[in-house]
């Protein structure tokens, strides 16, 4: 029975405005305890939050709690080395950790009226406003890649996502996209 | 055109005709019309043949229930969807439908034949009648039975649809928009809750989309409803979702939701799925799914235009669709008698009520509706028969007495006879949550016992009656459903006026002047199960419903007996002189109606199956032709071949480039595992077996992990790059599951340790660079290192720069020659493996992939774990024990090495394994055996893990594991294979450079 032709409507390009891709920035991630969590804290000149799953910014800088004694440090590259200086130098007293993860991961900005919509598609925690207010981070899932999801604002989330996986994710964005009224 | 359909009412769009085709015949209907709704106003009633039988047969319902009218619907070649209710298929313009399960055609079907052989296809007949002889069973009777089998016939094509699968999150789930349930969903939404209304249908509704004459609060059912579903709509909190089955109830209140999204549209929008799953987590869900009309069990009750009255009245009401001009209506429920005003109110004639229920029953609204509008009604009556071939043209009706005795009976003319056997609730979501049933004497069917999980069964699905009690139903459920969920509610309260005609029914089989009557009376209609099924499984000696259903298969077709279950254990009841409830009730099972495979596969699919993980040398390696394997999620080049060479001809060639000159090699994939604390040598030496204490700064080792049982798990090279920070890599497979132990031993076992761990797998990119030259490729561009043999010797590390890049370059070898890995922030990857790639060519490099790797690695018997270790074998087994720090007090696996058995001189030992004639290469897998000439079972003592052919070494070469196998050196042993025993003889591992001098070049 292949005598039969499908109708299609005529394609139409999909809105992309909904993501960014920001410029590399300067990662590192810092473990410790709670006397270096304070001690970082001077030293990055963003207090790092100790509520679990939220970050705080100061200017180009923002911390983000991924557990009770670890965070993703966030701020321009061009500041890297002298955070790392300023560590070595201010947390020399305060057993820590601090790797330079710059190159693993790289972020995508998720934003808009659809941005809820598109997350939703892969990422099963509940994206709604009383239940990921902004200034939300945490590791979770988009489908079968760990992401980090932070939520910027009402309509604006930064997902932190490894090198090799970015691919896949956009990807997935991308189709999902699709679903969205033109 | 049609000839059935009334001249007003109903809810299509009559202004919009839509052709479409049912087995190549054109028809038209309207815009609003489901397939069964347009065939039967063109007065088709004929839209199937049986499973077992193939007997003619009509529509039964209107709705997901529809046992009967199972359709293809077909797109092109590869969408062609079989097995879809001609009663859900919404039609569009130039749908093209056909039957299933005939030959040639449905009115002629040469499969009807099995109905004259009924006799010797009785219940379990399969079981019986083929038994013999017994060779025939595979030849001949199962691929002859499972030929006849099955309804419709898949697609043979991939599907080009795609499918959506998504999240969400709800206070109150509202399954079902009857009155209850919008109802439920009206006054959880004002109590601010965030709601999701759900419905299988593509109008809200439910019931009171059939209704004439319904009204709530003084105003026509359909305005409130409009008003209700308008203001639903505006609220942000809201979601409605229809053409979407809630079709399966998870632990935790997580609800399985199909949303059907393309299947009724005459054209597919661009880009969209077509269908979407959705997962929602609610906090508590209202059960409103309603309640479906059972048939009667009479013989001939399967003939086409006998129906559910119910559905006629959808048809009349909704569709504006006569079900026939001259009816007979047998019921046994009140309610049944409102399809009998409803046909007529659409100008039908009604021949005759018969009325099933035996005497004393109290007349029910809808009854006394009928008298009073003048309809001839017979009491305690029953059914004998049905007349008519391919359409019922009369059905037999008679009398039963107040001793039971039953007349003669008498036949009636008619073009459709419709059936009311009462109601059943819907409580397939109830019993998925694992609910408990209760059984309702007084409504004759199981109803909501106490919930497991956090919902809420509310209108007809909980075994309420009544418009108002409906309503009052659904609202109460709202509320408690949003108070549960934290919000303040109170309940919405609305009255509805409606004929209310009453549920409760009866249940089983009308009366006949045999038990068995000589026709068949049919109980499940899609599996073609009769009385005499049912009786032939209990003379049999099956008394569990459970057992009888499995002999019968009765309730388990593909509409798991919505419109059976309860007539097949009033049945069995009755037979065996037991209650309802004492026989017991089979379990619902999810999906409640049947759901695609598309919308479990959602986006896991061709390149989105699985992240496909890239290495920084991933597009330079496509672009020169590189071939590529899995690696779990990593593309890893597996050989890179030139103009004209086969994988043999491209991996020796690697070979002699790495054993004379330069070989390069992305080795990114491996676990890297940064560890940085002032305990950080404490914890590795716990963790591993080494002695990392001794380890100096720019230095590093192979370190090997063990299990708590002492099994090798994973192993790679540790470097020291400061007292406190060491950089692990681990295997390629390994990185994950090697982070995620260290991670819980950090936080369970050694909480004291000042240490901790960060991944840095993907910060950064590896080239390693091997061969004899390797040394003058990195010195032309690394002049900020000494990398003399002096100054950096085998195994260590030092900082510099290659490129313009930052790089940690390691002196480490896994080929045993001179070597390097040169690690660079990933974003460097490309550049710097280009760069290595041109300062290589006057030094001969070439690029290879890990089929050379894996030779390489061989010819030197260093081990891959996983592939030469099975998660058996100790360290000594895999010949690594002299890595074990033997000053250490303890470390994971320490003291299972301890136990006797891990002592043991015949365990498993790798050895090297060369074939007597050199040019044969064994096949990894196969099993090494003592003596020449075995038969089977032979006794095994060893298999071989690693097989290749050494272009180095001009012959064959093999690692493999055998028991007490370092014993037998220059012994010879055997591979049995088809046809031969291959001669092997025992070796060392290390079949290249044994003095390993090469490596210190």
């Amino acid at each position: 029975m292949g005598n039969h032709a499908v109708k299609t409507t005529a394609p139409v390009a999909v809105d992309m405005s909904w993501l960014e891709t920001p410029a590399s920035t300067a990662r590192l991630s810092f473990r410790g305890n709670a006397a270096a969590i304070a001690a970082a804290s001077t030293a990055f000149g963003v207090p790092l939050p100790t509520e679990a799953c939220r970050a705080a910014t100061v200017g180009t800088r923002s911390a983000l709690w991924l557990g009770p004694d670890e965070y993703l440090l966030i701020a321009p590259e061009s500041e890297r080395l002298a955070i790392i200086q300023g560590f070595v130098r201010d947390l020399a007293a305060h057993p820590h950790s601090l790797v330079d993860v710059s190159h693993r991961q790289n972020a995508l900005i998720v934003k808009g009226p659809h941005a809820v919509w598109l997350l939703e598609s892969g990422c099963p925690l509940d994206l709604d406003l009383s239940r990921f207010p902004v200034g939300m981070c945490t590791r979770t899932l988009f489908e079968k890649s760990e992401i980090t999801l932070w939520r910027t604002g009402t309509d604006t989330f930064h997902l932190e996502v490894w090198r090799s996986f970015m691919e896949y994710v956009t990807a997935l964005l991308t189709e999902t996209a699709h679903e969205l009224p033109a | 055109m049609s000839t059935f359909r009334t001249t007003k009412g109903g809810r299509v769009d009559r202004a919009h005709p839509l052709q479409f085709t049912f087995d190549g015949k054109a028809y038209v209907g309207f815009a609003g019309d489901t397939l069964a709704s347009a065939l039967l106003a063109n007065g088709v009633h004929l839209m199937g043949r049986s499973f077992k039988y193939h007997r003619p047969r009509g529509i039964v319902g209107a709705g997901s229930e529809e046992p009967n009218a199972l359709i293809t619907v077909i797109r092109d070649a590869a969408r062609r969807t079989p097995n879809l209710r001609a009663t859900q298929i919404e039609l569009y313009d130039g749908l093209v439908a056909e039957s299933q399960n005939r030959w040639p055609s449905l009115q002629f079907d040469a499969g009807a034949v099995a109905g004259w052989l009924s006799p010797l296809l009785p219940a379990g007949f399969y079981n019986k009648t083929f038994m013999w002889p017994r060779a025939a069973w595979h030849a001949l009777y199962e691929p002859n039975i499972r030929a006849a089998a099955g309804l419709g016939i898949a697609p043979s094509l991939p599907d080009p649809d795609h499918y959506a699968q998504r999240f969400a999150h709800c206070d109150v789930l509202v399954v079902g928009s009857g009155p209850a349930g919008l109802a439920a969903a009206k006054t959880a939404a004002a109590s601010g809750a965030r709601v999701i209304l759900c419905d299988e249908q593509p109008a809200f509704g439910g019931s009171l989309l059939d209704d004439r004459n319904a009204t709530v609060n003084g105003q026509a059912a359909s305005a409130w409803m409009a008003d209700t579903l308008a203001a639903l709509a505006k609220n942000p909190r809201v979601r409605l979702l229809s053409r979407t089955t809630a079709f399966g109830y998870f632990p935790h209140n997580l609800i399985g939701l199909s949303e059907r999204i393309t299947d009724h549209l005459a054209e597919l929008p661009s880009g969209m799925p077509r269908e979407r799953l959705w997962q929602v987590r609610a906090r508590e869900v209202v059960i409103a799914a309603g309640a479906i009309e059972r048939p009667l069990v009479f013989p001939g009750n399967d003939r086409p235009g006998v129906l559910l009255a119910s559905a006629a009245r959808t048809y009349a009401n909704r569709y504006g669709v006569l079900v026939g001009r001259r009816a007979v209506l047998v019921t046994g429920c009140d309610a049944g008698y409102e399809a009998a005003l409803d046909l007529m109110a659409g100008g039908a004639h009604i021949e005759l009520i018969a009325d099933v229920r035996p005497p004393g029953y109290v007349a029910g609204p809808a009854e006394k509706a009928a008298r009073a509008a003048g309809l001839r009604v017979e009491q305690q009556s029953t059914v004998l028969g049905t007349q008519g071939t391919l359409r019922v043209s009369g059905v037999k009706i008679a009398s039963v007495d107040a001793s039971g005795q039953i007349s003669r009976g008498r036949s009636y003319d008619c073009d459709v006879v419709l059936m009311s056997g009462g109601y059943t609730p819907s409580v397939h979501l109830h019993s998925q949550s694992r609910g408990k049933l209760v059984f309702d004497d007084s409504l004759g069917a199981f109803i909501p016992g106490k919930p497991a999980e956090h919902s809420h069964s509310a209108g007809a699905a909980n075994g309420v009656q009544g418009l108002t009690a409906l309503l009052r139903d659904g609202a109460t459920a709202g509320a408690n459903a949003a108070a549960a969920a934290g919000f303040t509610a109170s309940a919405i309260m609305h009255t509805g006026v409606a004929l209310d005609g009453t549920m409760a029914g009866v249940p089983g089989v009308l009366s006949q002047p045999t038990v068995l009557p000589p026709a068949k009376a049919f109980v499940d209609f899609q599996n073609d199960v009769t009385t005499r099924d049912l009786a032939l499984a209990q003379r049999e000696g099956f008394e569990s419903v459970e057992h009888i259903k499995r002999y019968t298969t009765t309730g388990m077709a593909t509409d798991q007996g919505k419109t059976s279950n309860l007539n097949a254990l009033a049945f069995i009841a009755e037979q065996s002189n037991r209650r309802i409830p004492e026989v017991g009730l089979t379990t619902f099972r999810m999906p409640y109606t049947p759901t695609t495979f598309g919308i479990f596969a959602g986006h896991a699919r061709g390149d989105l199956f699985d992240p496909v993980r890239k290495t920084p040398s991933h597009d330079w390696t496509v672009a020169r032709g590189g071939v590529f394997e899995d690696v779990g999620m990593w593309k890893r080049t597996r050989y890179f071949p030139q103009a004209g060479e086969d994988m043999k001809a491209a991996m020796d060639r690697e070979c002699r480039a790495v054993r004379h000159a330069v070989g390069m090699f992305d080795a990114s994939t491996l676990g890297k595992i940064e560890v940085v604390g002032k305990d950080a040598a404490t914890f590795l030496n716990r963790f591993y077996i080494n002695n990392w204490s001794t380890l100096g700064v720019g230095r590093s080792r192979y370190g090997i992990l063990l299990r708590d049982d002492g099994f090798v798990y994973d192993d790679g090279v540790i470097a020291r790059l400061a007292e406190d920070r060491f950089h692990v890599t681990t295997t390629t497979g390994g990185a994950a599951r090697v982070f995620a132990m260290m991670e819980d031993y950090l936080q369970t076992e050694w909480t004291e340790l000042s240490v901790w761990i960060t991944s840095t797998t993907e910060q950064w990119s590896v080239v390693a660079v091997q061969g004899p030259r390797s040394r003058e490729v990195l010195q032309t561009l690394v002049s900020d290192l000494d990398i003399s043999a002096e100054a950096m010797p085998h195994m260590s590390v030092a900082n510099g720069t290659i490129a313009g890049a930052p790089m940690m370059l390691f002196r480490v070898s896994f080929s045993g020659e001179l070597g390097f890995e040169v690690n660079v922030p990933a974003r460097h990857g490309t550049a710097v493996w280009e760069a290595i790639y041109n300062a290589g060519k006057p030094f001969g490099i070439a690029p290879y992939g890990t089929e050379a790797m894996h030779v390489l690695r061989a010819e030197k018997g260093y081990i891959i774990v996983g592939q030469d270790t099975d998660g058996t074998m100790t360290p000594d087994d895999a010949a690594v024990a002299w890595a074990i720090g033997k000053t250490k007090p303890d470390f994971i696996g320490k003291r299972a090495l301890e136990r006797p058995a891990m002592k043991r001189l015949d365990r498993k030992q790798l050895v090297g394994l060369l074939t007597v004639d050199p040019q044969t290469v064994l096949e990894e897998g196969a099993q090494v055996v003592a003596t020449a000439g075995q038969t089977v079972p032979m006794t095994m003592i060893g298999h071989i893990t690693s097989s290749y052919y050494s272009a180095a070494l001009k012959r064959s070469i093999a690692l493999g594991v055998v028991a007490g196998g370092r014993a037998l050196v220059g012994q010879t042993l055997y591979v049995p294979m088809p046809g031969r025993d291959i001669a092997v003889v025992v070796t060392s591992p290390v079949f290249y450079d044994p003095k390993g001098e090469r490596i210190n070049g």
